[in-house]
């Protein structure tokens, strides 16, 4: 029993509801927001450290024990997310003061991503497949509320989208957790796993992984993207920001879990389609990011990429494989919170978010341009940069599972992306000033976070030794889910 | 009775997809709420339909019934409400701002 566990869950939100009663006053919601996510963050890494020492730390709430309460069970991997997650919501926080405007803040947003923090680290955390639904569903309302956060036309029609196509994936959610329960009469995940190891994984359970595979892949933008781009380039930058570094990831994040945790023992049906999705999406979402030419579109596309190569690295399902993914979920995680700043900042700066009609922003943005160039070295796995190591070790990991073809995808499609986001830089930064006089737009508060994030990536790549500990067992804890079982369990059973 | 209930479940899914499948806006919304109402349906009996008492109040009976379903039925039916009524609100506000109902008119490519 551990109380830490529930403190990145509870906290956003009652603070969230302590900010809906000062509804006016802007500096007390600033000022705790940035609190939160900070608090957020010392815990995440207090936790660090205690399952570093001692494992899987659970926390059984009400005291009613596993299987048959609900359990919330924080394991290394979930708990660097959890930390990532702070980090990131911190900087996208800072961003927002500057960028977002009086009216946005004053309804709610503050308040409104707690809950969707809230939300995410319930995700996270949650060992229970049904509260895995019920997060799912917090964070999305929240989301909801924020994508159509202003009013403006575009966010209106693409929230209508939005929600139609989650409200549909949660049915479909619901149905296969009312399959599962079915077959195996429980929902606790680490129960689950005992369960389904004692049974066999036979061509029923099977189908309702599919279901469940089915679901989030949806969730998290891998192959059924087709509702991504669009509502992505919709809200806010820094609500893009977050939606695009956290919404897909918690997707992500289930389906590692899920299938590294109870549905392992069809490697060759399952995890190998997952590993055909992955390759068919970082294709697809490489041809959109060479094909468009404009700003928000070639992020959007980006995204999906991105969640391709985590999975590739996944589906290989080997232990350089897994160190390669949980590397590469952190990195992608910052690094796109740091794309989609940057590229709101470049259309708040040169008007437009096509790239044939600027030019030349180097001259006035010097500082903006630079943070550019390392982000997009970093998202295409230039080393030093934090890209480098998850790249070499999911290509690393493809290979020892003889993948060769999904490694290969990912490297090639990493030209391609690089090849996307230098198009930006050179199209955006480069070239003759569009305008002689020197009207500059200000980014005054604006390069900060962007910078923490910059430095962070940086820093990722060149001290990848401090965390490497922490990914190694965040691996090999994927790989052998019975710590997490006895765990939380506590060995009966 | 589960396979009464399944052919229930099956026409409410059949109902809600149809209704989706439809251009007006507040069809969709019915056809989400359908599908919701046939997904809870579906838990319900997934639990296995029996007779007995409820579990640690019922102390003279002899079976009882599983109540983790009903529970998990309670907040799929807040949630599903809540988020319909959320969607209810959205659309009629798209509708006021955009000035159609007609999803066929909300592809949006093109330049805003």
């Amino acid at each position: 029993m551990n109380n830490l566990v529930v403190l990145p869950i509870v906290v956003p939100v009652i603070v969230g509801m302590v900010m809906v009663i000062f509804r006016n006053i802007l500096w007390f919601h600033r000022l705790l927001s940035l609190l939160t996510t900070a608090f957020i963050g010392i815990v995440a890494v207090c936790l660090l450290d205690q399952i570093k020492l001692t494992g899987v730390q659970v926390l059984y709430l009400g005291g009613w024990k596993a299987p048959f309460g609900i359990t919330l069970a924080a394991d290394m991997f979930a708990v660097l997310l959890v930390l990532v997650t702070a980090i990131v919501t911190f900087c996208c926080f800072c961003y927002a003061f500057s960028s977002l405007g009086i009216e946005r803040e004053r309804h709610y947003f503050y308040p409104l991503t707690l809950f969707l923090l809230a939300g995410v680290n319930g995700s996270f955390l949650t060992g229970d497949i049904f509260n895995l639904f019920v997060c799912f569903e917090v964070m999305l309302v929240a989301s909801y509320v924020l994508i159509s956060l202003g009013g403006t036309k575009i966010q209106l029609r693409e929230s209508v989208k939005y929600i139609l196509i989650n409200m549909i994936t949660s049915s479909l959610f619901l149905v296969a957790i009312a399959y599962l329960y079915a077959m195996l009469g429980t929902l606790n995940l680490a129960h689950l796993s005992v369960r389904v190891a004692a049974v066999g994984q036979d061509g029923l359970l099977t189908a309702v992984a599919f279901l469940f595979l089915i679901v989030f892949s949806i969730k998290a933008g891998l192959f059924l993207f087709f509702w991504l781009p669009d509502s992505y380039s919709a809200p806010p930058t820094a609500i893009a920001a977050i939606f695009a570094s956290l919404l897909t990831k918690v997707g992500v994040y289930a389906i590692i879990r899920l299938f590294s945790l109870v549905f392992y023992h069809d490697l060759s049906i399952t995890h190998l389609f997952i590993g055909v999705l992955a390759a068919v999406s970082m294709v697809l979402g490489a041809m959109g990011a060479v094909a468009y030419w404009d700003l928000k579109k070639i992020l959007t596309y980006n995204v999906v990429v991105g969640v391709g190569f985590i999975l590739a690295g996944f589906a290989s399902f080997s232990l350089v494989g897994m160190r390669g993914t949980v590397y590469y979920l952190i990195h992608d995680m910052l690094v796109k919170a740091l794309l989609f700043l940057l590229g709101g900042t470049i259309i708040h700066v040169a008007g437009t978010a096509k790239l044939k009609e600027t030019s030349g922003l180097i001259r006035l943005h010097p500082k903006l341009g630079w943070m550019f160039f390392i982000a997009a070295l970093s998202l295409s796995g230039i080393p030093p940069l934090s890209g480098f190591i998850g790249k070499i070790f999911v290509t690393e990991g493809t290979f020892q599972s003889e993948y060769f073809w999904l490694g290969g995808i990912g490297l090639l499609t990493s030209l391609m992306v690089l090849y996307s986001v230098m198009k930006i830089f050179m199209n955006v930064f480069w070239g003759p000033a569009l305008t002689e006089e020197t009207e500059k737009v200000s980014t005054e508060g604006l390069l900060l976070p962007m910078g923490i994030l910059t430095a962070l990536t940086i820093a990722l790549g060149l001290g990848a030794e401090v965390i490497h500990e922490y990914v190694d067992l965040a691996a090999a804890g994927l790989l052998d889910p019975q710590g997490y079982i006895d765990a939380v369990l506590g060995g009966k059973l | 009775m589960e396979t009464c209930m399944s052919i229930v479940v099956g026409i409410l899914f059949a109902v809600g997809t149809y209704l989706i499948l439809s251009k007006n806006i507040l069809r969709i919304i019915l056809g989400t709420s359908i599908i919701g109402h046939g997904v809870n349906l579906l838990l319900l009996t997934m639990g296995g339909l029996k007779k007995g008492g409820p579990p640690l109040l019922g102390l003279k009976e002899t079976t009882f019934v599983d109540s983790l379903p009903h529970a998990l039925l309670l907040t799929a039916i807040v949630i599903n409400f809540a988020t319909t009524a959320l969607f209810l609100v959205l659309s009629y506000r798209a509708n006021k701002v955009l000035g159609t109902d007609d999803v066929e008119q909300l592809r949006g490519y093109g330049n805003e």
